[in-house]
């Protein structure tokens, strides 16, 4: 199967812009349900109906997190009560939980967006699909689990955690693909290992990455430690969830799916568009959800947007590139902006590391002090403490080239750092400011 | 020709009790013992009745260890005993890459361990050379 949805999938740029105009209209009549946009829209003097374009839209003010937080618990509803049938939340490790809801024409819609990713990656019916992400309030799980079901896939709803069994499973069920964060991919790629197996023993085929950040680096590795085709795959729960835009098997970044979202990208520090192809934070409208309309929602995600919409694949959605950071993980060491996915690229190209690693930032003397912590990779060492010298400087090296910081690394045994379960927790910033 | 084994470990307490329980546990008896130490990690290098056993405990539970093969060397314990050996290698051109020594009897007999690049050509020049080696069984068996 080539296209789940293929009137819409083979759209030219204008029949898009088009339906999004249209879409657009609608959702801003929509979020004038609901509190927060009816106030919004009366201190502003907006009037929904004198947007006539999509780049009408940049008028608007944008919405925030901190937005979401301040009108829980249904300061954003747009519908009656009744006519929601599923609400998730967000983790809230930050502060007050953040709440989406849904109606069955909006989870009708996800679903079939996330159908429509996984069709992308080349799944079919036939296939055993293993969703290794939470399930819950997290979006990850059930997000998954009704698109692969709606493909007619055997869906394993084992959720995240308990690796031997994932990895019995993985043999037992024949399972072909699997949807994991690619922290826990690394995991359990060290733990099929240790248990003496390897890729011959299973029938993967496709792994779809979610959930967070990590590098290509990381990519080539799991792609070469499972023998399978990665995929990315890009959510957020403010837009329902995982399948708001996905690789195609060009590998050249994820279509984003705008006919349900409209997307922008712009410098965090201004809020001003960024230039064709510039790195920014990327912003997204829904374009078609009922029960929580969401206008300018700014993601925190930086990315850029390719400038070409042509794809050999043939779909003409744009494609957002790989997520490259938070504007909220960005450390600012010694004046300096640093991502943890820049460490991470530099580490996973190293052979004689292994897969964990943590960023400890400390102020000594008032200087930033930036630690890295990797473990030694057991087949790589040789007996010496001359080589591992060596190899202390090399990272060194290389960091300084990518992130332009001096950095001290630390070597550890193997399995000193915690293994990284669901979202890995790897920057530990221990200055006082 | 004798193994020793060097094991990685991170410089904090508690680290080389871990690899000394683990070989107790098992019956390893331990010959010689240096740790080089680089800061946030060290090196330990040991000689062992048994290495290959020893070897695989210290892996088996998570540790990295190697083995690796030494030349090991009996000098007579009395002074001018080692300056033999290195007036040898010097002559040979040999490099030392590390090395380390035990007396075996007060007075009597000790044992130089050296690392090379190449043991085995460095065993039959020294041998050639008058002196006696101590092979794998000889040097677990002392």
């Amino acid at each position: 199967m080539k296209y789940w949805s293929e009137e819409i999938e083979t759209m030219s740029r204008s029949e898009i812009e088009a339906l999004q105009l249209k879409r657009l209209k609608t959702t801003l009549a929509r979020a004038a349900h609901s509190p927060f946009y009816r106030e919004l829209f009366r201190k502003n003097s907006i009037n929904p109906e004198d947007i006539r374009s999509t780049e009408d839209l940049t008028y608007l003010p944008f919405t925030r997190k901190n937005d979401l937080r301040l009108s829980y618990p249904r300061g954003f509803l747009a519908v009656k009560e009744d006519e929601v049938v599923r609400m998730h939340a967000s983790s809230g490790t930050t502060g007050q939980s953040t709440v989406i809801y849904h109606t069955a024409h909006d989870l009708n819609e996800w679903t079939d967006l996330v159908t429509r990713s996984l069709v992308v990656a080349g799944a079919g019916e036939k296939d055993v699909f293993q969703n290794m992400m939470s399930y819950g309030l997290f979006t990850g799980g059930l997000g998954l689990h009704y698109g692969a079901e709606r493909l007619g896939m055997m869906v394993i709803p084992i959720g995240g955690g308990n690796t031997h069994r994932q990895i019995e499973f993985f043999r037992d069920f024949k399972t072909s693909v699997i949807h994991i964060t690619p922290s826990y991919a690394l995991h359990v790629s060290d733990v099929i290992k240790d248990m003496g197996l390897g890729p011959v023993d299973f029938n993967l085929r496709l792994m779809i990455f979610g959930a967070e950040p990590y590098s290509e680096a990381t990519r080539d590795k799991l792609e070469a430690s499972f023998r399978v085709r990665a995929f990315n795959c890009y959510g957020l729960t403010e837009m329902n969830g995982p399948g708001v835009a996905f690789e195609c098997r060009q590998s050249e970044g994820m279509h984003v799916w705008e006919d349900n979202y409209l997307v922008e990208i712009i410098d965090p520090a201004t809020g001003q568009p960024a230039g064709p192809g510039e790195i920014g934070e990327v912003v997204f409208t829904t374009l078609n959800r009922e029960a929580m309309p969401l206008i300018r929602y700014r993601t925190r995600d930086l990315a850029q947007l390719f400038p070409e919409t042509e794809c050999p694949c043939g779909r003409n959605f744009r494609r957002l590139s790989r997520i490259l950071g938070r504007t909220d993980d960005m450390l600012i060491v010694r004046g300096v902006n640093v991502f943890p996915s820049q460490i991470e690229h530099v580490l996973m190209k190293l052979p004689e590391v292994g897969t964990n690693y943590q960023i400890i930032l400390n102020r000594v003397d008032n200087l930033d002090r930036m630690t890295i912590r990797v473990e030694i990779y057991g087949k790589m060492f040789h007996g010496e403490a001359r080589e591992l010298r060596l190899l202390r400087k090399k990272i060194q090296h290389e960091l300084k080239e990518q992130i332009l910081l001096s950095t001290e690394i630390e070597l550890m045994e193997p399995g000193a750092l915690p293994p990284s379960q669901g979202k890995a927790k790897r920057v530990f910033d221990n200055r006082e400011i | 020709m004798p193994h020793q084994i060097s094991v990685f470990m991170e410089n904090r307490p508690g680290k080389l009790e871990r690899v000394t329980d683990l070989l107790a546990d098992q019956g390893i008896n331990i010959r010689a013992i240096t740790i080089t130490d680089s800061g946030d990690f060290g090196i330990l290098k040991l000689l062992v009745n048994d290495p290959g056993k020893a070897c695989d405990i210290l892996t088996g539970n998570g540790l990295v260890a190697v083995l690796k093969e030494v030349v090991a060397i009996r000098v007579i314990d009395s002074p001018g005993g080692l300056r033999d050996i290195g007036a040898t290698l010097t002559r040979h051109r040999i490099n030392i890459d590390d090395a380390y020594g035990f007396v075996l009897r007060s007075g009597q007999s000790a044992v130089f361990v050296i690392q090379v690049i190449n043991p085995e050509e460095v065993e039959v020049i020294l041998k050639n050379e008058g002196f006696s080696l101590l092979g794998e069984k000889d040097l677990y068996q002392l």
